[in-house]
């Protein structure tokens, strides 16, 4: 970029600044010709009837909140829990002085964060199989909790470990030098630190959860247990009408845009400070 | 018996032997300042007293326990070892009340009550009592030392290991903490200060000992070793860093 007066040399025809503004312009030209393509083209009133349908959308309209976001924050905020506390001990024993715990965090780890969340949720209502005589606690909540923390708890190890490396070692040692055991200094020092640290990217993952939360459609749910996509699903076959869907997608949007914000916002201010 | 009895000890990082042979021993109540250039091991040397580095070979005894058994319990020889970092490596997710109370209650089990009324007295011995509900991030340097110190006192320690407290800190702030340790050595608490205050070695220690590539060069009061040094080498070593205009 010139700054103004910078160049002393007289111009031939435009000068920079009036190329900049006519390059700008067209832009501009360019983006309002598409807009208005798009206007005319679209047929308004069958967008108002299919997406925008009020009779539709007031008969699933208390539910949408009362059932289907009920089970979707009941669905990530268990498989947060299992995938929080499953993670943790996956980057713990990522550490381990014991080698077979080690290459069987690595496993698991490599594993679950190369199979597709659908694949997992697909296979959780076989896992009985294996063991014959156990059924998973909780029906669908349980299954759904479990499918949720066996994905989210491979990504989590990954984040914990970074966390738990971010620890400087001066604050393992400093502990050790006071006396404690290497288990009771990483449980009461490092393990909080580190836990500081991954808040930001745990929101991010919380972000994510709740939307693979749509997949425990496939796990095979009563009307009670539905959760937003197949309630948009459900209710936009009962009458052939796609604003259902959209209206569960405006749903995701009212907990994920925010998540994601106060996660940046997290994230900033983490960087701040140090 | 000494405080501390070092015989043979060496330590090796992969190929580097960075301690080679070291014989010392500290006896109760001694100050003994270690000195040396940047790489002579006496940073190691300290390390290896409370086993932050585990020695490659000889014997290391603190207070009649020989640290170098591998069945000798380390976390109960700690307790009665405190430590000052270069770093200070105070707990930066807890108070500094905390940061004095946490290993009392977890590693000594006391009470809430009777830590957080030691930490209070031992808070007060650094100067530092109105901090006690500040973040270590709120403190300068100097008061976080001198937190750090006050942590390792509140644990009634019979020896204090310093690894160059005051190397980390801005030049004015250095004095409060060397004015700590001074007090602390004129109460009579057993200490091992590795060191670049000469002036500091010179005023409080009982023993200097001078450091070169691994070996001492040197051990015996300040008024030898760094008065009047009888090897070259630190003769050398102090005349630069006493006159480092050259």
């Amino acid at each position: 970029m010139t700054a103004p007066g910078a160049t002393l040399a007289p111009h031939r025809g435009l000068s920079p600044r009036d190329r900049r503004r006519l390059g700008r312009g067209a832009q501009y030209v360019v983006l309002v010709a598409i807009v208005v393509a798009l206007a005319c083209l679209a047929d308004w009133g069958a967008i108002k009837q299919s997406f925008l349908n009020t009779q539709v959308m007031s008969d699933g309209l208390p539910r949408l909140f009362t059932v289907a976001l009920k089970n979707t924050v009941i669905y990530t905020a268990s498989g947060y829990v299992v995938g929080f506390a499953l993670g943790m001990l996956l980057a713990l024993l990522r550490q381990s002085s014991v080698a077979p715990y080690r290459w069987i965090s690595a496993t698991y780890i490599e594993i679950f964060r190369g199979l597709p969340a659908l694949v997992i949720f697909l296979m959780i209502g076989s896992l009985p199989l294996a063991f014959p005589g156990f059924q998973i606690p909780g029906g669908v909540y349980g299954q759904a909790a479990l499918g949720l923390g066996l994905v989210s708890a491979a990504y989590m190890a990954e984040t914990f470990r970074a966390g738990l490396q971010a620890v400087p070692k001066g604050q393992m040692e400093a502990a050790r030098s006071l006396g404690m055991s290497h288990g009771r200094a990483m449980l009461s020092i490092v393990v909080p630190q580190a836990i500081r640290i991954v808040i930001p990217p745990l929101t991010n993952e919380l972000v994510l959860l709740f939307k693979d939360s749509s997949l425990v459609l496939f796990l095979g749910v009563t009307a009670a247990q539905v959760e937003l996509a197949k309630f948009g699903n459900d209710q936009s076959s009962i009458f052939a009408n796609p604003t259902p869907i959209l209206a569960s997608g405006l749903t995701y949007l009212l907990i994920t845009i925010p998540l994601g914000y106060v996660a940046r916002r997290l994230e900033s201010r983490q960087g701040g400070a140090r | 018996m000494s405080t501390v009895e070092i015989r043979d000890l060496r330590k090796s990082f992969g190929e580097l032997e960075v301690l080679k042979g070291i014989d010392f021993t500290v006896e109760a109540g001694q100050v003994v300042c270690v000195i040396g250039p940047s790489g002579s091991g006496k940073s190691t040397l300290l390390r290896c007293v409370n086993l932050l580095e585990r020695p490659t070979s000889g014997r290391v005894v603190v207070d009649g326990t020989e640290m170098t058994d591998p069945d000798v319990d380390i976390d109960a020889v700690r307790r009665r070892l405190g430590m000052v970092f270069q770093q200070f490596n105070l707990f930066s997710h807890l108070t500094v009340l905390r940061n004095v109370t946490i290993a009392q209650e977890r590693v000594l089990r006391r009470g809430r009550a009777e830590a957080e009324r030691i930490a209070r007295e031992n808070l007060e011995r650094v100067g530092l009592g109105e901090k006690a509900d500040a973040f270590p991030a709120q403190l300068s340097g100097g008061q976080q030392q001198r937190v750090a110190i006050a942590r390792a006192l509140a644990m009634n320690p019979s020896l204090m290991l310093f690894d160059e407290p005051t190397s980390a800190l801005d030049p004015e702030l250095v004095g409060d903490v060397l004015s700590v340790m001074r007090e602390l050595a004129g109460d009579g608490m057993t200490m091992m200060v590795v060191t670049h205050e000469m002036g500091f070695a010179r005023e409080v220690a009982d023993r200097v000992v001078f450091m070169d590539q691994g070996v001492i060069v040197e051990d015996g009061p300040p008024e030898q070793v760094i008065a009047a040094p009888r090897h070259a080498r630190t003769r050398e070593f102090l005349s630069r860093v006493l006159h480092p205009e050259g």
